[in-house]
């Protein structure tokens, strides 16, 4: 019993860390069109920036939350400027889309090893955070525990900026179709900007908020990508709630699957996306068929 | 035409002669891996290039069929039949992904491709079992076909030099067959080529196939240079790297994914001798390559050649006007 609860607080916050990845990559992918596959990239970039800036590898030793926050807006304003000067030249070209945003994630992960070398780079938990909760056999550590709440803050916010403000009817309108969308006088590659750089900050936010518990590594962006990608395809692309319910299940396989059957955990991972593929394409809660 | 018959003949030539002008046996080496990546990325061509799929998962087949050959070869079996279980486990693995990922286009095969050869890759990774996991599988000694020893390296070349030159003729034979042809309809005109009364799925089912066939070969002769399969030749970097090569090169051409191949494997393999950041170095000349020619590296090329000649013939005949003008007007 213990071990099925802790098993599910686990995939919980392992679900929530995914969310904050993929609603970006859904949001990009629904409105631009762009498979983002710098998205594993910029988690990890998120990652290091803030364990450089929380862990006192400059002269100054920033509070964790800060280090977040600047973490956050450096790789915002980083996918501003790819979405800017490098994907806003190539509209609807796939090849070079794929091609450049690969190129990027080379530059990313090679210049990470350059600059944060190859050994894993731990990040402390907060200090107001390391605490436990005991209940009976049961320990939850503080950090955990606040990391879904994080998440469902940031989904709740979300949620009501693409549900209840102008800017949220704008992006909805932009992934359901951009063309009326235009004719109707929405500046829509104005809103990829705006788009892409929530989506970079989102995915950096992860990165930040997850490191003291997945520990920042070389090759922590391939292991994000595809999870980001199946969350999508699983949940459905452009969709919020699709996300959401994405991620929390693939947490849970995660966990559980690397728990249960360590020999088919991938396998059973990418599983029940090969499912929703077969019987309904465009995901649980998609708005169209990629 | 002659020009394009003389460029072809001295490639030929030079290839063939390779071990005689190569200095040294890693370069000899280094030139084995370009052939049997180029295999492989001629094999990507044919959907991402002349069918406009994009795979990302490629390496995902291509580590099957190297799988199967050190599975078999540990299990007692002989070349000739790993070598038959490579080429039919590749095949029918491809079926496989072309029925679960036909059933999109654009992105959505992108990203169904991408997570078929994550499975595969997840399988290798902790199927341990099986796979040998991140130890992964060691091979003892390279076949004989037809009592030939290929052992050496030189040997070696000369066998993936005639798999790459058989498989750059089929590939060409392909594209001008009237199969290539529905293929790059459905490419470019999916709805017209169905109103033609052309089956689009299974055009592009057979195109998976030929490409499967190709990746499976490369796979196979891959795995007989190194002696050795482990995960990492197949992971996302390893799909995410062969596309790179066909796009770099130029998607859709028949030479592209050769210079694409030699591009990678000579910046992988020797440039990275003398610049400890080549990764970053390969990433940034792709993000150049989208800037200067996004339509690749051969097809760049010969349009800047074009331009170029066509200015140069302009100035020339400008030049030999105002000569004539010049002479015309001392005449007098």
């Amino acid at each position: 019993m213990t071990f099925w609860l802790l098993l599910t607080v686990n995939s919980i916050t392992f679900g929530g860390l995914l969310f904050l990845l993929a609603a970006g990559f859904s949001l990009i992918f629904g409105l631009m069109r762009i498979p983002n596959l710098t998205h594993g990239s910029l988690f990890m970039l998120g990652a290091y920036f803030g364990a450089t800036f929380a862990g006192g590898m400059l002269a100054i030793t920033f509070n964790f939350w800060i280090a977040v926050l600047m973490a956050t807006i450096l790789v915002a304003i980083f996918g501003t400027v790819i979405e800017r000067f490098l994907l806003r030249q190539l509209p609807g070209q796939q090849m070079a889309q794929v091609l450049v945003t690969l190129g990027i994630s080379f530059i990313v992960a090679d210049f990470c090893l350059m600059v944060w070398g190859g050994d894993p780079v731990r990040v402390d938990t907060p200090e107001s955070l390391t605490g436990f909760i005991r209940y009976g056999p049961l320990v939850f550590p503080h950090y955990r525990l606040a990391v879904i709440v994080i998440a469902a803050v940031a989904t709740v916010a979300l949620w009501l900026l693409l549900d209840r403000t102008r800017l949220g009817a704008m992006i909805r309108a932009g992934v359901d179709d951009p063309d009326m969308a235009r004719v109707v006088g929405i500046r829509v590659s104005q809103l990829f900007t705006i788009v892409f750089a929530l989506g970079a900050g989102l995915a950096a936010f992860a990165g930040i908020i997850g490191a003291p518990i997945l520990s920042v590594y070389p090759g922590l962006d391939q292991d994000m990508l595809p999870l980001a990608l199946v969350v999508v395809i699983l949940g459905g692309s452009g969709s919020l709630l699709g996300s959401f319910v994405g991620s929390i299940i693939i947490g849970f396989i995660y966990n559980f699957g690397q728990a249960l059957l360590p020999e088919l955990s991938y396998f059973v991972l990418f599983l029940p996306m090969l499912v929703v593929l077969i019987v309904r394409p465009q995901g649980l809660f998609g708005r169209f068929v990629p | 035409m002659s020009r394009r018959f003389i460029v072809f003949v001295a490639g030929f030539v030079a290839l063939v002669t390779l071990p005689y002008w190569m200095p040294g046996v890693y370069y000899l080496n280094v030139s084995s891996q370009i052939l049997y990546y180029a295999v492989f990325a001629l094999g990507l061509n044919i959907l991402a290039g002349y069918g406009g799929l994009v795979s990302l998962g490629h390496a995902g087949l291509f580590g099957i069929a190297a799988y199967a050959i050190g599975y078999m070869l540990q299990a007692g079996y002989g070349h000739p039949v790993a070598i038959l279980t490579a080429l039919v486990g590749g095949m029918a693995s491809m079926a496989l992904y072309a029925v679960l990922s036909l059933r999109a286009t654009g992105i959505g095969f992108i990203m169904i491709t991408l997570a078929l050869g994550q499975i595969i890759w997840g399988l290798a990774y902790r199927w341990i079992s099986i796979t040998g996991g991140d130890n992964g599988i060691n091979l003892h000694g390279r076949p004989h076909p037809f009592g030939f020893a290929i052992n050496s390296p030189v040997a070696f070349y000369y066998t993936t030099l005639v798999v790459f030159l058989l498989a750059l003729a089929s590939v060409a034979v392909f594209v001008r067959s009237p199969l290539g042809a529905a293929l790059m309809g459905t490419r470019d005109q999916p709805r017209r080529m169905t109103a033609l009364g052309y089956h689009v799925w299974a055009i592009r089912f057979w195109a998976c196939m030929f490409s499967g066939l190709l990746t499976a070969i490369s796979g196979v002769l891959f795995v007989y240079y190194t002696q050795f399969i482990s995960p990492q030749a197949l992971d996302l970097t390893a799909s995410a790297e062969v596309l790179l090569m066909v796009i770099s090169g130029g998607a859709g051409t028949l030479f592209g994914p050769i210079v694409g191949a030699a591009l990678v494997i000579v910046v992988k393999s020797v440039v990275s001798g003398f610049i400890e950041r080549w990764n970053m170095l390969l990433g940034a000349i792709f993000v150049v390559i989208v800037i200067l020619m996004p339509e690749g590296l051969v097809p760049g090329t010969t349009r800047l050649w074009r331009l170029a000649r066509r200015k140069a013939g302009a100035r020339a005949s400008r030049k030999t006007e105002l000569e004539a003008a010049s002479k015309a007007e001392a005449k007098p």
